[in-house]
């Protein structure tokens, strides 16, 4: 167990520094000097010479990368060219909105996507498990920026009962989870989001539940004499390990859908900072935001690895 | 012998099961038998071709031209005027804009993913043909863009050189190569050590002609199968690619960047700025419907 534990740390390892590599290749890909990006249009030569030796422009990539790469591990993203804080600060402060939302939109999608299709694969073929998978599809194919407009010209259009956009009403002084006057502001994010992994979830747990069950050992429980409902918690313990793999990489969905939701709601979290970011062409903040957010889709899916090796051994010797 | 007698006893099997008059069916002929025995993928399907048309024909179908601006005639509701689904923030209107908005989506939509499936479906086969460091090299490069989530990495490209319709498609192609890439070096991995390989090596066939008599043909099919999947995804990242601005530069009409524009009116006319969102919708769906019927016709496992 350790040992596996170890090795597929030290395989996130190299994944991780090549996130960082590419995350660190973002500025040069930006047309133009990367200089452009950090200093306003109408600076003058001596600033520009000054900035050049600041971020080390003037010596080679390599070296480049490694200072700037010392530079992340202690924590200095550098500076926001549109607010001049430093990166770190504005992906913090955004980054505990965005856990916000996902802290409600996580669980709730995972348990109805997993509750959907166990109920579909134990069922097959009946009207329920139809239901279901039609409805899964209309969840992938489902864009969540639309939806979020939908809901909002429902909920807050036409019938006033949630507010549209933004985090608290305006003025208020910090989120008060308890405060119901705070507290409706998540619901219609928390649901955009929510239903961006639910589809993906369904069909992958129906899929693993339907093939437990026409396993040997289901033939077996059921000769022995147990209950419906005891063979159906062995089967759904059995049919976990897919669905954990997929949960992991589905909460990178989440995250990145937060981008395009975040900017529907004007949420104040890590996506609305990052398309903000793009608009004001902020190639500090979009960096720091994209390496945050990918190196937690990183250690997600480590955990969820490490969770499916306990539950299923098996995957340790694989 | 005791593969030849399991060989022969499945032979039999066969021959009993068949009724003798019957001609044997090709793999295409019993796919299109499957598809044509498939009514909701074949109504899937024509949905597909129709928007497809209506795109391509935007320039006879349209009744108005896309363009066309007008101070008065601004966000109207469905009919207004001759305008059968109502006007935009400018007063353009939105069946001429929708129909040639399905020009750009499409494109989106198809382009990268037929781009990412040359390159991704080549390094997957070289990755898994060779096999050894170059199997590394390539499948570990492809494990770090696996490391973004989609989105993210399409916007950090996208995000980071400025934005644009090629630009978009150059990171949507970035982002579709490494999932496609895994599916070919599978399926290559897998058909490299099967017997009829190495008997094809034996009899002294050669690298090319096995990759392209041996190889291709068990692989083409995931890999194609996984593509036609991705078109449905590719429609949905680009228009969110339009929606955040980092797609198609305005005016030109797009899905998503309609819906972007025009969802500061849902005040006005809700129904309206709904539209470009179930285009997308729609066509995304009909997209993921139709792959999963080929899936199933093409008897493609992944």
């Amino acid at each position: 167990m350790g040992k596996y534990i170890l090795r597929r740390i030290l395989y996130a390892i190299p994944i991780a520094f090549g996130v960082s590599v590419v995350c660190f290749a973002l500025v040069y890909i930006a047309p133009g000097d990367p200089l452009q990006t950090v200093v306003p249009p109408d600076a003058t030569a001596e600033t520009i010479e000054v900035v050049k030796h600041a971020y080390g422009f003037d010596k080679p990539i390599p070296v480049q990368f490694v200072i700037w790469l010392g530079h992340v591990l202690t924590g200095d993203f550098g500076t926001s060219i549109a607010t001049r804080r430093p990166v770190i600060l504005e992906v913090s402060e955004a980054l505990a909105n965005t856990s916000l939302l996902a802290l409600f939109a996580v669980p709730i999608a995972f348990f109805t996507g997993y509750t959907m299709g166990a109920v579909a694969g134990s069922f097959p073929g009946r009207w329920i498990d139809r239901l279901v998978t039609g409805a899964a599809v209309v969840g992938v194919s489902l864009p969540n920026y639309w939806l979020g407009i939908v809901l909002v010209i429902v909920f807050a259009v036409e019938s006033l009962w949630l507010p549209a956009t933004g985090m608290g009403p305006s003025g208020s002084a910090g989120f008060d989870i308890l405060e119901w006057s705070n507290a409706k502001f998540l619901i219609l994010p928390v649901v955009t989001l929510a239903m961006i992994p639910v589809g993906v979830i369904a069909r992958t747990t129906r899929a693993a539940v339907a093939e437990m069950r026409n396993q040997d050992f289901v033939q077996t429980l059921r000769a022995k004499g147990l209950t419906e409902w005891a063979v159906a918690r062995h089967v759904l313990k059995n049919a976990m390990p897919p669905v954990l793999a997929v949960m992991g990489l589905q909460f990178g969905y989440l995250l990145g859908g937060s981008i395009l939701v975040e900017t529907v709601f004007t949420w104040p979290g890590s996506g609305f900072l990052l398309s903000k970011a793009i608009i004001n062409r902020d190639v500090p903040v979009l960096q720091g935001t994209i390496l945050t957010l990918a190196m937690i889709f990183v250690a997600v899916n480590l955990i969820v690895d490490l969770l499916q090796s306990v539950i299923d051994p098996r995957i340790r010797r694989g | 012998m005791p593969d030849t007698a399991a060989l022969d006893a499945r032979l039999d099997l066969a021959d009993e099961q068949a009724p003798p008059a019957t001609r044997v069916r090709g793999y295409w002929q019993s796919v299109a038998y499957r598809l044509w025995h498939d009514p909701l993928t074949l109504a899937f399907a024509t949905v597909v071709i129709l928007v497809v048309l209506a795109a391509i024909f935007a320039p006879l179908l349209a009744p108005f031209d896309p363009y066309k601006e007008s101070i008065v005639g601004r966000l109207k509701p469905f009919g207004w005027r001759g305008h059968l689904l109502g006007t935009d923030e400018l007063g353009r209107d939105m069946l001429s804009r929708l129909l040639f908005g399905g020009r750009v989506s499409l494109m989106m939509g198809v382009v990268p993913v037929l781009t990412a499936m040359l390159i991704g479906g080549l390094l997957g086969i070289v990755a898994g043909f060779v096999g050894g460091w170059v199997n590394t090299a390539i499948m570990r490069t492809m494990d770090v863009f696996y490391a973004f989530p989609s989105v993210l990495l399409a916007v950090a490209i996208a995000g980071a050189m400025g934005g644009g319709t090629a630009n978009g498609m150059l990171a949507l192609t970035l982002v579709f190569i490494p999932p496609l890439c895994r599916v070919a070096e599978t399926a290559t991995t897998q058909v490299r050590g099967l017997d009829f390989v190495e008997a094809a090596r034996a009899s002294g066939a050669g690298t090319a002609a096995i990759i392209r008599y041996h190889v291709l043909g068990n692989v083409l099919g995931p890999v194609f199968i996984y593509a036609s999947s991705l078109v449905s995804v590719s429609i949905l990242l680009a228009s969110g690619l339009s929606f955040l601005g980092l797609g198609v530069r305005p005016p030109v009409p797009d899905w998503g960047l309609m819906l972007s524009t025009l969802r500061q009116s849902i005040y006005v006319v809700p129904s309206v700025c709904a539209l470009p969102g179930l285009a997308i919708f729609v066509t995304s769906i009909c997209f993921n419907l139709v792959s999963d019927g080929l899936r199933a016709a093409m008897d493609v496992r992944m």
